[in-house]
Formats: C-alpha cells, sequence, structure tokens
C-alpha cells in the first residue's frame, strides 16, 4: 500500500529531456519507478535511451501521454518560470498526482495553480521546492536517493529534503512505508495533515515521523489536527530554534515575524498533542526507534 | 524583499494609486530643498519621514510635521542618523502635508494557512493593525481572495461592504482598493499594506504610508526589482555571498557554518547551539546552505566566505550528500584550504554522510590537512566544532 505512491503508480516526467531531468530521471528507473514517459512538445514522437536498456517515449503533451500510457503520476522538473505551465497542463489532463520539483517558483505562480487544482479536484499537488515523494522499493516520484534505506513500516513527511534523507538514514535500520517531502515554500499543495491523514489510513504504517521548520503555521495546524485524528504514534523535529526574527533560512517560507512562526511556537504544540519532539535529528530518530520496539513487542 | 515607504509610494503613484508628492532626502540640505520645493502645494506644511524598514517610527520621534524648509531641514537633521530598533536612518522622506478627515486600514497578503489571498480592511486606520485585530476584531474585515480570479469590482465592493464604509465613501474606496490589487498582482508581492488609507478634508481617498513586501522568486518577471535592494545596510559578507549565489546569512556567533539544504543547515546550526552550551555558549556564526548537487568549487566559495569572517573560531561541515557528491565536497575543502594555506589556522570538522561518502571520507583522509577533523554524526561533530570554537586562539 503506503501512501500516494505505489506499485501501480505509472510516472510520466515534465522536463524529462533537460539536464536535471535526465539525470533524475536515470535515478528513478534504477530504483524501480515505472517511468511510461516524457513530455516535451518539441520532442514528441521521439525517444530517451537510459542506462539498462530501457527507451522511454516522448509526448508532445501530458494529456497524450496519460492516453498513450495510463500514466497516473507526473514528475515536473521544468524551470521555475515555466513550471505554472507545465502544472497548469498537468491539471488540465486530470493527472491524479503531480509532484513539483523545482524550485524557485513565485509564490503568485503557485497559488494560482494550486488553486486550479483544488478547484478542479481532480489532481493531488506535491511540491514546488520539494524531493518529492519514495515508497522504498516500489516507486520513487522525484530525488529522493532510493539507496538511504528500503522499506519499513514507518512514514515520514517533512518540509526539508535533506533532513528528510538525514532522518531516512538515521532510521534505516527500521526503513519506511513512504516518505514524503512536501517542500518549504510558502504554499505547497500536499500538508503535513494531508500526509497524516492518509499515513493513518495507511494499513502499511505504524508510526509516522515528521518534520517541521521555522514559517507559518503548518505544524501548529497540525498538531491540532494530530490531537483530535491521529492515533498512531507520531514523532516530531522543528528545525530553526537559532534563526533570527525577519531573515529567510533558504527557504521561501522559513521566516520567522515578529512572534509568529517560531520553532519554539510548533514544539510546543506539538508537544500538546502528545507528539514527542527531539532536541535533534538522531535524538528524534532514537524516540521513533523506542515506539517501533515497543510495538514489536 | 521589503521595501522602504518612498519606494512602496513610488510603486503605487505607478500603478494610479493616489499619493501625496513625496522626494528623499540623505541630507538635511536635501531635506530643505525638497521642502521648498513639495512645501507650496499643501500651504508650506511637509512631513519629514524616517525611511526604515521597522514600524514605531512615528512613537521614536521618526516623523515630524514642519511648517517651513527651515524647519524641515532641522526635522531631517534630527532624524537621519536616528536609532530606530536597531535600523539607523540614512535616508528621510519629505512628503507633502495633508488634512486628514479620517484613517482606514487596507492591506493584501499571502494567506499560506488558506493558500489563497487574504484582504484586511478597516474603518479605523492609523494603530498598530496587530493591535486592532486583538482588542476590536470585529472593526478588521477580513475577505479571502481567490488567486485567480483577485479583487474585481465585485470582490472590491465585498471588502467595502465588510468593512462597513459610509455608503457615500465605497465607491471611492472601492476604486483606490482594486488599484492597490494591480500593485500586488502586476508585482508580484506577498504584502501591500496602506496604513494609513486617508480620506481628506476634500474627500480624495489618498494612501499615505505603504508598506511592500516583494517575492524574490518572481524576479524573473521584474528587471527592475533588483535596483529597489537597499545594498547600502546589506553585510559585506551577505553581499559577498550573494554575489556567488550562496545563500548565506551572517549571525553573531563563533561557529561557521556550512551544509547542504535549507532544512539540514537549519538543524546544524540548532545542534551547534545545543552543544555550545557546555562551552561556554557557543553559538553558530552563520547560515550557509551551498544546495543541491554543489560542485567543489561551490563548496571552496562557501568556505571562503565562512572563513572572511574573523568572528568565526572554527568550522562546521555538514553535508548529507543526496543529489551532492561527498567527494566534490571534500574537493571543495581540500582546494580552499590549499588556496588559503598557512595563514588559515581556524580547525574545521567535517561530517559527511550519503552519495558517494566514502570517497568523500577517503579525500581527506589521504590529504590528512592538520585542521580537518572527520567526525561520524552531526551530533558528536557539532560537539567538537563547538568545543574548538571554546578554545582560546594558539598564537
Amino acid at each position: 500500500m503506503a501512501i500516494f505512491l505505489n506499485a501501480d503508480s505509472k510516472v510520466i516526467v515534465q522536463g524529462m529531456t533537460g539536464s536535471e531531468g535526465m539525470k533524475h530521471t536515470q535515478r528513478m528507473l534504477k530504483s524501480g519507478t515505472d517511468i511510461v514517459g516524457g513530455v516535451n512538445p518539441r520532442k514528441a514522437g521521439t525517444t530517451v535511451d537510459f542506462e539498462g536498456g530501457v527507451s522511454v517515449p516522448v509526448y508532445g503533451t501530458v494529456k497524450e501521454a496519460i492516453e498513450a500510457t495510463g500514466a497516473n503520476v507526473s514528475v515536473i522538473f521544468v524551470p521555475a518560470q515555466f513550471t505554472k505551465a507545465a502544472a497548469v497542463e498537468a491539471i488540465e489532463a486530470e493527472i491524479p498526482l503531480a509532484v513539483v520539483i523545482t524550485e524557485g517558483v513565485a509564490v503568485k505562480d503557485t497559488a494560482e495553480f494550486y488553486n486550479y487544482a483544488k478547484d478542479k479536484g481532480t489532481t493531488r499537488i506535491v511540491g514546488p521546492n520539494c524531493p518529492g515523494l519514495i515508497t522504498p522499493g516500489v516507486s520513487n516520484a522525484g530525488i529522493i536517493p532510493a539507496d538511504i534505506s528500503g522499506t519499513g513500516r514507518i512514514g515520514l513527511v517533512s518540509k526539508s529534503g535533506t533532513l528528510t534523507y538525514q532522518m531516512m538514514y538515521e532510521l534505516r535500520d527500521f526503513g519506511f512505508s513512504s516518505a514524503v517531502g512536501i517542500g518549504g515554500d510558502p504554499i505547497i499543495g500536499t500538508t503535513h495533515i494531508d500526509c497524516l491523514e492518509a499515513f493513518q489510513n495507511d494499513p502499511d504504517t505504524d508510526a509516522i515521523v515528521m518534520i517541521g521548520e521555522i514559517g507559518g503555521d503548518a505544524e501548529e495546524r497540525a498538531a491540532a489536527y494530530i490531537k483530535e485524528h491521529v492515533t498512531k504514534p507520531v514523532v516530531g523535529y522543528v528545525a530553526g530554534f537559532t534563526a533570527p526574527e525577519g531573515k529567510t533560512m533558504g527557504h521561501a517560507g522559513a521566516i520567522v515575524s515578529g512572534s509568529s512562526g517560531t520553532a519554539q511556537a510548533k514544539k510546543e504544540a506539538l508537544e500538546a498533542a502528545g507528539v514527542k519532539v527531539g532536541k535533534t535529528p538522531s535524538e528524534t530518530a532514537d524516540l521513533m526507534r523506542e515506539i517501533m520496539k515497543d510495538l514489536a513487542k | 524583499m521589503d521595501l522602504f515607504e518612498y519606494q512602496a509610494r513610488d510603486m503605487f503613484e505607478k500603478h494610479g494609486v493616489p499619493v501625496l508628492a513625496g522626494a528623499i532626502a540623505t541630507t538635511p540640505e536635501q531635506a530643505r530643498a525638497a521642502a521648498e520645493q513639495i512645501g507650496p502645494k499643501s500651504g508650506g506644511v511637509t512631513v519629514v519621514k524616517a525611511q526604515v524598514k521597522t514600524g514605531g517610527r512615528g512613537k521614536a520621534g521618526g516623523v515630524k510635521v514642519t511648517k517651513s524648509p527651515d524647519e524641515a531641514q532641522a526635522a531631517a537633521e534630527a532624524i537621519l542618523g536616528m536609532d530606530i530598533k536597531g535600523h539607523t536612518v540614512g535616508t528621510v522622506m519629505i512628503a507633502q502635508g495633508a488634512r486628514i478627515a479620517e484613517e482606514y486600514y487596507f492591506s493584501v497578503l499571502l494567506d499560506r494557512a488558506n493558500r489563497t489571498y487574504l484582504a484586511m480592511c478597516s474603518k479605523e486606520g492609523g494603530m498598530e493593525i496587530e493591535q486592532l485585530a486583538v482588542e476590536r476584531p470585529e472593526a478588521l474585515a477580513r475577505v479571502a481572495v481567490d488567486p485567480n480570479t483577485g479583487i474585481d469590482a465585485a470582490k472590491a465592493q465585498e471588502i467595502v461592504d465588510a468593512a462597513g464604509f459610509d455608503e457615500g465613501d465605497k465607491a471611492a474606496i472601492a476604486d483606490v482598493i482594486q488599484k492597490l490589487w494591480t500593485v500586488y498582482r502586476e508585482e508580484d508581492a506577498t504584502l501591500v499594506e496602506v496604513n494609513p488609507l486617508v480620506k481628506t478634508e476634500d474627500g480624495q481617498i489618498v494612501a499615505l504610508d505603504g508598506k511592500v513586501t516583494l517575492d524574490e522568486n518572481a524576479g524573473f518577471r521584474h528587471a527592475d526589482h533588483e535596483a529597489l535592494e537597499d545594498t547600502a545596510h546589506a553585510d559585506p559578507l551577505e553581499a559577498a555571498a550573494k554575489e556567488k549565489d550562496l545563500n548565506y546569512v551572517k549571525l553573531d556567533g563563533s561557529v561557521g557554518i556550512i551544509g547542504n539544504g535549507a532544512g539540514l543547515v537549519m538543524s546544524t546550526l540548532d545542534v551547534v547551539a545545543y552543544a555550545g552550551e557546555e562551552f561556554g555558549g557557543q553559538k553558530p556564526a552563520n547560515f550557509l546552505d551551498i544546495g543541491g548537487g554543489a560542485s567543489a568549487e561551490v563548496m571552496a566559495n562557501g568556505l571562503h566566505i565562512i572563513l572572511s569572517d574573523p568572528q568565526v573560531k572554527s568550522v562546521f561541515v555538514n553535508v548529507f550528500g543526496g543529489i551532492t557528491s561527498c567527494d566534490a565536497v571534500a574537493n571543495g575543502i581540500v582546494g580552499a584550504l590549499d588556496a588559503l594555506g598557512d595563514e588559515e589556522d581556524r580547525p574545521l570538522v567535517v561530517r559527511l554522510d550519503g552519495n558517494n561518502v566514502e570517497e568523500g571520507r577517503r579525500i581527506l583522509q589521504e590529504r590528512n590537512h592538520p585542521l580537518v577533523t572527520i567526525e561520524p554524526t552531526m551530533d558528536g561533530a557539532a560537539r567538537r566544532a563547538a568545543e574548538l570554537a571554546s578554545r582560546p586562539a594558539a598564537n
């Protein structure tokens, strides 16, 4: 099972013929992803050969790719200026899942394509500015390295890419059902809450790690959701305790303004919801390790 | 990027939002000349306003109403150089005086929680909006704005209705609100705030102050936005890092930090601060994210920036290679240290994991540089870096 991405996922790549797209399509193929096509109107009708003897056809539009292959996931690697158009095309074609990897997308563009997807109601957006998601051993839609950790029964949701990798590495002895990097932009398509809900309903997930960071109030809202709806154990980590007010810490959304968006407030909200929060990624992994050991008893 | 009031004023004017005449000055003499020009529009009255990117300048004495060029010059003399909440005033705006009948509030901003925009409007402007929101929330209308339809005539009407303006004022205010929306949309802003939006005694609706935040990710659509950047107040190291396309934020501690990925680097700062508690309160000296897939050159550039900070006593390189390859990182470290030669005596603690880690560690071990220590874990490395920063300098 796992969440959002499984053995039935047929993946197309928008921007496959670009350098980033080529590199990561190769990596996704290597980790077992069923890549059924690429999209590029200027190269429609051609095929691209990858290592391992795989030849991937290129289609002119997302719609054509879906009609020809039955694709149900699109991973978007196009440059930031063109990301909105690519996402809108995927949404118009009603692809069930669009994973937007591109960083540096203007927030207006994201606001517009996200709301278009929301109104249409047929496409889940993950990202932008995210590493995508992986169901280890089954499918990999994005840039999360597949060799960090194998399959297991922990679900992971994180705003940060490298903290996703770090946490998967720390808990590689247990493995993951799915790991979702939701991205660090001010507006993102899939939230902590969406992933918590999916992991709660996923029979292959026993416990959940949630990684947040400063900025906005997504973690606080996730805490409220956990209190109401999540019965599986949740362990949390929040980055950015030492971040000063008014300075953006790398991610466009990671900024403390006034008293809102601080790591301390997020930690307190999570703890009030019964979530154990680690001080460091390693300590967080240890908390999860304890839980997994208890569950195994 | 936050704009100064005068930049917001100019941007408003460009999009047809009614504003008063205003000019900037960086010396009292310039202020006098500006007052001589602008004063006659309003019976000799001008307002001299400190240009700082923080609130509360009025209370701090950063706004003065003046009745003559002499007074404007004196006011500028007093305000220039003033410290307002840690911001030194380098520029004042000399604005035309206004006869204010009523003060309102309007803003449109990004609503992260609902993933839409939010318009806020009140008949009671002038005061701190946070205070109004807490004390009299019913007086602050909040209207959701769909990013794909924006503030059209119907939405503007909804906003002025919700704020409860007098019928006779609604049309004029709704018109200004639509123009402010144009600023928000056309300029890729994430905040446009006017406090106060005023009705003058002769019935004009005018934006008397303006706060605008622009989305730096939208720079590709706005070649003119780069010129709005406040380079005069930028930290020199931050400016140097920006030249090299590095994401660097100067902090005030002693442990230089360099890592890949915003989340991991933020986390590294925290872990160093925790570890530093044991060593006399050592803190991170900076945030530096070399990004995904960084080359040896990027790594070396990052290290050079960090080591140009005299406050740095030790450096912690924390990389989990996802796309970034650990051998590139190791080569960057070795290259930077070799370039610096014997002049550099500050120790580096390196923790590498992930993509091509064995090769990365092998490169560092082979070079066996006396300043470099390899640590296997992030927490252990943070401890070591904090400890090294707490030691008195060798010479």
